[in-house]
């Protein structure tokens, strides 16, 4: 029974670390740009839900606020490839990660200074409820967590097979030069991939703050969700997500059955052994790059 | 008719100057070779048709409308195809996942739609793998349809780069150096093909070619390029014997007797 309630508190942690991983990966697919700032726009569409939503606040019904902060974070998403990171195209991989890491300070303060800093709730319908099952008490907000993981999961499935824009979207990340010449107009593409990694990072910021509390500094969950992504194989998205739950589940069981401080070095023990034993990554196709 | 021209395009790198003042016209229907020694200006001259450059000086002109204002990605919906000396293919997805790429800009189903896979957009998918199916077996590529391009050998892909040109459903292709890497077989079958895609097709054919048996054999037209200028425009044999030709591939006959 234990490991069932550790094994479901755990998922639902990997899911939010597995969808801010998923967004660094998307990124990094299509542009080869590494967006230290994902886990700060996480704390940011939780904030834009807390704007939106909550009664001292503006007060709006809260699936509203949540669209609301979704679409507001794909806007963000977009205006930063669009304003910033495409003036830098070209440029070396440590210009990128310095500005996106600045950039990732840059949201952190206008978060601080909207919300303040000390921490804040998502007023959500489900919060403090529990679900009893068979003999389990589950926290219906970690439920909800996964079962929303879950569904994102396969709408992203179904867009990047089926849809026009999802295939030029991997058309753009495997060859850049032919995807221009089959008319696919890489650069907007680039914008939109922007615009997907922000909405990705406001559902992971919704669901993390309907769990718990957040802050401006929430955004350092990223560096986790950044070890997440590198053991799952950075250049795979079903590998970002699986890094993300294995990353999750380990925390409460080391806690548990090592010691309570442990839950904070396992997810960057796992780091370091699997680019010992395995530096492509858990999941990655081997796909070594042409030079 | 006149389908694609170029009127004195000019274009410098730095201190180089890549291409002065060139003129073409290419027919429609015609298969048309542009020659010249390495550095010539002939890859620059392709790159500035497919819009991946842009002339100092001078127009392009497609069906009579310039292409100067265009971005690269509205050339393939314009008819406009090409295919690289150095294959760029989806070298992670397969053969039939490639050409299928190559109908992008005649989808037309919502996002939404498509999402749903209703009926209208499963119709249209329907439409596209059948334009695709026509190109396998036109380009006898069926053995290889599943397979994943990292896998294939070099002669394969480089027929394939082909047929992803032709399941955009061009009205020109520009072929930059189709038979280069190929062996005498698949030279000839590359050749027989280019001039299927015009005879049966009604596809109007540019390439670049190093390969002059293949030049002559297929070629209505040919331009000999050398050092940035038009040497000579005309038919392969001429082309082929005119003294200035000859002497840019093979130096100058005093010279080497020296």
């Amino acid at each position: 029974m234990e490991i069932l309630q550790l094994t479901v508190s755990g998922l639902a942690n990997g899911c939010i670390y597995g969808l801010i991983a998923l967004g660094f990966v998307l990124i990094y697919k299509a542009t080869e740009q590494v967006n230290f700032a994902q886990g700060d726009m996480m704390m940011l569409g939780a904030f834009l839900a807390v704007g939106l939503g909550n009664a001292d606040w503006l007060g709006m019904p809260f699936l509203v606020a949540c669209a609301g902060a979704v679409a507001g974070m794909a806007a963000v998403g977009w205006s930063m490839e669009r304003l910033v990171l495409r003036r830098i195209f070209g440029q070396s991989q440590v210009t990128v990660v310095i500005l996106t890491i600045a950039l990732g300070f840059v949201l952190r303060f206008v978060a601080g200074l909207v919300w303040g800093h000390e921490p804040l709730s998502l007023e959500n319908p489900l919060a403090g409820s529990n679900a009893r099952f068979a003999g389990l008490v589950l926290g219906l907000d970690e439920v909800a967590v996964i079962v929303v993981t879950l569904l994102l999961t396969g709408l992203l499935f179904v867009f990047f097979n089926r849809s026009r824009l999802g295939i030029a979207m991997q058309a753009s990340s495997q060859n850049q030069l032919a995807a221009y010449y089959m008319g696919i107009p890489v650069r907007r593409i680039h914008g939109l991939t922007w615009a997907l990694a922000g909405a990705i990072a406001a559902i992971a910021g919704i669901l993390f703050a309907t769990k718990g509390s957040i802050d401006p500094s929430a955004g350092l969950l990223g560096i986790k969700a950044f070890a997440a992504a590198v053991i799952g194989g950075f250049g795979s998205l079903p590998g970002a997500l699986l890094g993300g739950l294995l990353v999750g589940l380990s925390e409460p069981f080391a806690a548990r059955f090592i010691a309570a401080g442990y839950s904070q070095i396992i997810p960057y023990a796992l780091l370091i052994v699997v680019l010992l034993l395995r530096p492509q990554g858990l999941f990655s196709q081997v796909m070594g790059k042409k030079v | 008719m006149t389908l694609l021209e170029t009127e004195a395009v000019t274009v410098r790198f730095g201190g180089v100057v890549a291409l002065h003042e060139v003129c073409l016209q290419v027919q429609s229907g015609e298969i048309f070779a542009i020659v010249g020694p390495n550095g010539a200006g002939k890859s620059t001259l392709f790159n500035l048709v497919s819009r991946f450059l842009d002339p100092d000086t001078g127009d392009i002109r497609f069906e009579g409308r310039s292409l100067l204002a265009q971005p690269p990605s509205a050339i393939a919906g314009l008819g406009i195809a090409r295919t690289f000396q150095n294959i760029e293919l989806f070298d992670h997805a397969s053969v039939l996942q490639n050409l299928l790429i190559g109908r992008h800009t005649s989808r037309r189903a919502s996002l939404p739609a498509q999402l749903l896979f209703l009926p209208s957009v499963r119709r249209e998918e329907i439409a596209h793998r059948e334009a695709v199916e026509q190109v396998i077996d036109f380009l006898e590529l069926q053995p290889y349809r599943e397979r994943m391009i990292a896998g294939l050998p070099y002669g394969i892909r480089k027929v394939v780069e082909l047929g992803r040109a032709l399941a955009t459903g061009p009205k020109l292709v520009l072929l930059d150096e189709p038979a280069s890497g190929l062996s005498v077989e698949e030279t000839r079958d590359m050749g027989f093909w280019i001039r299927d895609l015009r005879d049966r097709m009604g596809i109007t054919v540019v390439m670049v070619e190093h390969d002059m048996n293949l030049v002559s054999a297929i070629s209505d037209r040919v331009l000999a390029l050398s050092e940035g200028r038009v040497v000579v425009t005309g038919p392969p044999e001429l082309v082929q014997s005119h003294p200035e030709v000859v002497s840019a591939y093979l130096g100058d006959a005093p010279e080497a007797v020296k």
